[in-house]
């Protein structure tokens, strides 16, 4: 029943917008199948476009009703946009429960926005080389706008620094201590710090826990030093939702430091060496394995090393000049 | 205590027993493989037992229970249209029945109207009757003693509502308020943690509760204007003791709330009502009924400082389990509701309703429903299990499951406090997440066969039942709605946007909105189009936990 | 190099009744069994479903009814899918449905429709059977 296409009439649906052909091509992407290269070829030139929004921080803090905000702000100004929403993949069995979209759903029946939830599939600090290539398939969909939800917790979980232009990372008031112990690793990766459900006790606290945390910050002149915006984004009725505003229009005013003061170059810099390592990382471990394979090498290796005969340094300096510099 | 010698014995049969730990009930207690006298004599329990219908009433609420009355036989007479409900419900009143349940169907459940588009296919659905109108109301009630029959409408979100008509329908035929008995179960905070028909967010939800209450509390004195459920958060998932222990958290802040109201406790205590669930488990069901009527009495006096000895009574209606019912060999559920509604009498219920064995496969047709009534007959007739009161009193087995269900209860309650109480526990999702996880290790259980359900996973035969199905009927959707339809056409227009504005100034402020209410229905305003102006003052609720 | 396509799988509970015990415990057996299971949730309308199971390039849609609506929504479903292009993804069911309808079902292309209380490994097997290809 299944009706196949060639990958080069996928990719011009794609262009032309048709989800069903921008779902199937993320789904390959994501699964890494044989034409995922030719497809992110046939991509590549119509991305760069976008503006692409990092949203990270603890679970619960808000980032989805965030977005589902964010996202009526954006269609207010007439554009698309796409919504990756990653999140951590069962260690155990590898499945996942991906249930954000209970929380987008102001927007399911506008054909301006497209969601996909996304597993991290096994990649700690949740964003995976799949996810520069979702992001890709987004823009050329046509999306003006791509915001990436991602997990995280923790000062070592910043991937979505690399991969984003903006990036805020939300915290609430009851974090208290948490705010301090995070501090550091917010302040380098957080362009805007959301203060979300400032409706709950200790919100004052928090937002002079977070304010004297960046004016004790040092930062260069002229560089972006980074907001906090407190905000309210669940309330029975609209009129008492609060910061959403502000937040669309502190986001713009980053957009516009970016372009303004050539920053954004740096960061389009950033974001592709980062994205090279990643596939450079990936690519060479499997051009190693194939070439071991069927040697019976890999595990003669493996069990080197188990039987403490070999350490993984030298196995690995070993099959690098083997397999990867004979040709130096 | 001195009983050194049967504690060795006893405890040298437990030894020889194999596999304890493979004996537990559904709240996961272990059971002994034997229970004696060093089980139940921890000093200073002996007042906790008491008698009959003496505080703290463990052993029934009543001083002569079944020996004067049994309970009342309340059996399901609702069907999809009005006037086809109020023929089951007779034909239950001539077969015995002496009190009446009565569902909706999910339009009405959700506050929508038959023609709402959000309706199509479900109009008169889940054997529930569809009101949209008083006229609907008119219909059901016509010829029925509403003075004499105990009528419990099975309506939560949409209870304002639902009293007003029934109100206005009464006032119509000059029945005097005061003689109206019967109950609403009008439980909002269940909604949130396992049922799931909410409109509003829960403190609203709760104005419009109380609100009932108090109305209720003024003008009609023999009705009961809340029925707190467990039932719903056992089929959810919940386990016996979590049943209990949240079913009584929820009672207690339906206490404070009316008296932040400015009622006082024993003004409307004595008319607050219960709702169980059977579970399979025979004595831990028993021992959950003797539980909550002594966690409720104390509570109340204790803590809520009552001085009349009603506000301690903890009454309860049950049900046999909906959800303990297999599609596979329906007929073993005739048994299966059988051995419920024994356990629901031996732990003395006040009412009981007993499920039809096709449930499970579809709307119960005339004669599983007979079927399902003669079992509480038979029991109450035959078995001679009503001739003594509280029988099994001094069980040591039944004694000892009471106060560990008792003594598990309270460590819920402390969870349920530490999370700011039961509103912010329900916005904090901790319901959500303790019933998944409940209904969850439930299934595993049956799945690694710990559990057997006969017929599913033991004794299972490939060949499906082949009963007798009542037919939905494929008609009855489309006549509904031109009714209605008409109806609306029909009626003072001017009339109906003035009370539907009045509505919406009255939920801006805080007068009781009952009285507006029972105005509107009588102009023909719909339920729904009352909760569509009621969502536009409230805003909606989403339910958003993911577990 | 193909690392094995992994199982996406949309549960929702359409129409208006929330009960939704049996749905979250399927999700969470196939999270188990190591699917990637999208949660709709509540309250869904058929458009609302398609569209998201499109959106997600699920493999199957899994709906729980139990409120006698399943003659209405299953049919909604079948044609959306079809008018979209997507005929290809399963749909299967569980809840209260007589065996007369879930007949009726089938002859519309609906797949599976297991009955409350089925043993999760069934729907699981029946998961990986028809979804091999
Ligand atoms: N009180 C309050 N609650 C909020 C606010 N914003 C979100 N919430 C609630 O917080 C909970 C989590 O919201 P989500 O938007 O799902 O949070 P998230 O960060 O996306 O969560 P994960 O994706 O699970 O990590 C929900 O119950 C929201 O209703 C707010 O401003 N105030
Ligand atoms: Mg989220």
């Amino acid at each position: 029943m299944k009706k196949k296409l060639s990958t080069g009439e996928m990719v011009s649906r794609l262009l032309a917008g048709d989800r069903r052909a921008a779902a199937r091509l993320i789904t390959l992407v994501e699964n890494e199948m044989d034409d995922h290269h030719e497809v992110m070829s046939l991509v590549y030139p119509y991305t760069g476009k976008a503006m692409i929004l990092g949203i990270t921080g603890a679970g619960g803090a808000g980032k989805s009703t965030l977005t589902d905000h964010l996202i009526g702000k954006f269609r207010e100004q007439g554009k698309k946009v796409g919504v990756v929403v990653v999140d951590p993949s069962s260690p155990f069995s590898g499945g996942a429960f991906l249930g954000d979209r209970i929380r987008l759903q102001s927007h399911s029946q506008d054909d301006g926005v497209y969601i996909r939830s996304m597993a991290s599939r096994g990649y700690l600090g949740g964003l995976s080389r799949a996810t520069y290539d979702v992001i890709r398939i987004m823009e050329a969909m046509g999306n003006e706008v791509v915001i990436v939800e991602t997990l995280g917790a923790g000062q070592d979980e910043v991937d979505v620094i690399h991969i984003a232009h903006t990036c805020l990372v939300v915290v609430t008031p009851g974090m208290g201590d948490d705010i301090q112990a995070m501090k550091a690793g917010i302040m380098e990766i957080a362009d805007i710090i959301v203060l979300n459900k400032a409706d709950l006790d200790g919100t004052d606290r928090s937002l002079r826990h977070l304010q004297g945390a960046l004016t004790a910050g040092s930062f260069e002149e002229g560089a972006w030093m980074p907001r906090v915006v407190p905000t309210v984004s669940t309330a029975n009725k609209p009129e008492d939702l609060q910061g959403i505003d502000e937040l669309a229009a502190t986001i713009a005013e980053h957009q516009t430091y970016l372009r303004k003061t050539r920053a954004i170059d740096r960061v389009r810099y950033d974001r592709v060496e980062q994205e090279l390592g990643l596939i450079f990382k990936d690519e060479l471990q499997k051009i190693i394995f194939k070439g071991l394979k069927g040697t019976g090498k890999k595990r003669e290796y493996i069990n080197s090393i188990i039987e403490q005969k070999n350490d993984p340094y030298s196995v690995v300096e070993e099959v690098l000049n083997t397999y990867l510099l004979p040709w130096e | 205590m001195n009983n050194q010698k049967g504690t060795e014995t006893i405890e040298n049969r437990e030894k020889g027993s194999t596999n304890d730990d493979s004996f537990k009930n559904l709240s996961g207690f272990k059971i002994k493989a034997l229970y004696g006298p060093e089980d139940i004599s921890q000093p200073g329990r002996e007042a906790d037992l008491g008698l009959p219908g003496e505080y703290p009433f463990t052993r029934g609420i009543h001083k002569t229970m079944y020996r004067q009355r049994p309970w009342t036989i309340r059996q399901l007479g609702s069907l999809d249209s009005p006037s086809k409900a109020n023929e089951r419900i007779r034909q239950l009143l001539q077969m015995g029945a002496n009190g009446i349940s009565l569902c909706l169907d999910m339009p009405t459940i959700m506050g929508r109207d038959s023609d709402d588009p959000l309706a199509e296919g479900e109009v008169g659905s889940c054997g529930g009757v569809a009101i949209d109108s008083i006229e609907d109301m008119r219909n059901l009630l016509e010829g029925i003693p509403i003075d004499e029959i105990s009528i419990n409408f099975v309506s939560n979100s949409q209870s304002s509502v639902i009293l007003s008509m029934f109100v206005a329908v009464a006032e119509e035929r000059g029945v005097p308020l005061e003689k109206l008995t019967g109950t609403m179960q009008n439980d909002i905070l269940k909604e949130y943690q396992a049922q799931k028909s909410y409109y509003f967010p829960p403190r609203p939800s709760m104005r419009l509760t109380i609100d009932t209450l108090s109305f209720c509390n003024k003008h009609l004195p023999r009705f009961n204007p809340i029925s707190i459920s467990g039932y719903h958060l056992a089929s959810a998932g919940a386990t016996p003791v979590q049943e209990l222990a949240f079913t009584l958290a929820n009672g207690f802040t339906y206490v404070e709330e009316g008296i932040k109201a400015g009622l006082s406790v024993d003004s409307f205590a004595p008319r607050l009502s219960f709702f169980f669930k059977v579970h399979n488990d025979f004595f831990e069901n028993i021992a959950k009924y003797r539980a909550a009527r002594r966690i409720w009495a104390k509570t109340i006096r204790e803590r809520f400082e009552a001085k009349d000895r009603r506000s301690c009574l903890f009454r309860v209606h049950t049900q046999t389990s909906g959800s303990s019912l297999t599609a596979h060999q329906a007929e073993n559920n005739i048994i299966r509701v059988t051995i419920q509604a024994l356990s629901a009498v031996l732990g003395g219920t006040q009412s009981l309703h007993t499920n039809a064995f096709d449930e499970a496969l579809s709307i119960p047709t005339p004669r599983s429903e007979k079927l399902a009534l003669r079992t509480q007959q038979i029991i109450a007739r035959e078995s001679g299990v009503i001739n003594t009161i509280d029988p099994l009193a001094g069980s040591y087995y039944v004694e000892a499951l009471t106060n560990q269900m008792e003594a598990e209860c309270y460590k819920y309650f402390k969870e349920i406090e530490d999370l700011g109480g039961v509103i912010s526990a329900i916005e904090k999702g901790y319901y959500a997440k303790i019933i998944a996880d409940s209904a969850f290790s439930y299934q595993r259980e049956i799945e690694k066969g710990e559990r057997i359900v006969v017929g599913l996973n033991e004794f299972f035969e490939e060949e499906e039942t082949d009963i007798e199905l009542r037919e939905a009927d494929p008609e009855f959707e489309r006549e509904k709605v031109s009714d209605l339809v008409a109806l609306k056409e029909n009626r003072d227009q001017a009339l109906v946007k003035a009370c539907l504005n009045e509505i919406g100034e009255v939920c801006q402020g805080s007068d009781n909105i009952i009285p507006y209410l029972i105005k509107a229905v009588k102009s023909y305003v719909t339920l729904g189009e009352i909760i569509g102006v009621m969502k536009e003052i409230f805003g909606e609720y989403r339910e958003d936990s993911i577990y | 190099m193909n690392k094995g396509r992994k199982r996406r799988i949309l549960i929702a509970k359409p129409g208006l009744d929330g009960h939704d015990r049996g749905a979250k415990v399927v999700a969470r057996a196939l999270r188990n069994a190591g699917m990637e299971v999208i949660y709709a949730g509540l309250h869904q309308t058929p458009l609302q479903i398609v569209n998201a199971a499109i959106d997600e390039d699920v493999d199957a849609i899994g709906l729980s009814i139990l409120s006698g609506a399943h003659k209405t929504i299953f049919p909604k479903i079948m044609t959306l899918l079809k008018e979209k292009g997507a005929s290809d993804i399963l749909v299967f069911g569980g809840g209260t449905i007589p065996k007369k309808d879930r007949v009726e079902l089938t002859s519309l292309g609906v797949g599976e429709i297991f009955t409350t209380g089925t043993d999760t490994h069934v729907i699981i097997d029946y998961l990986n059977r028809t979804l091999e290809t």
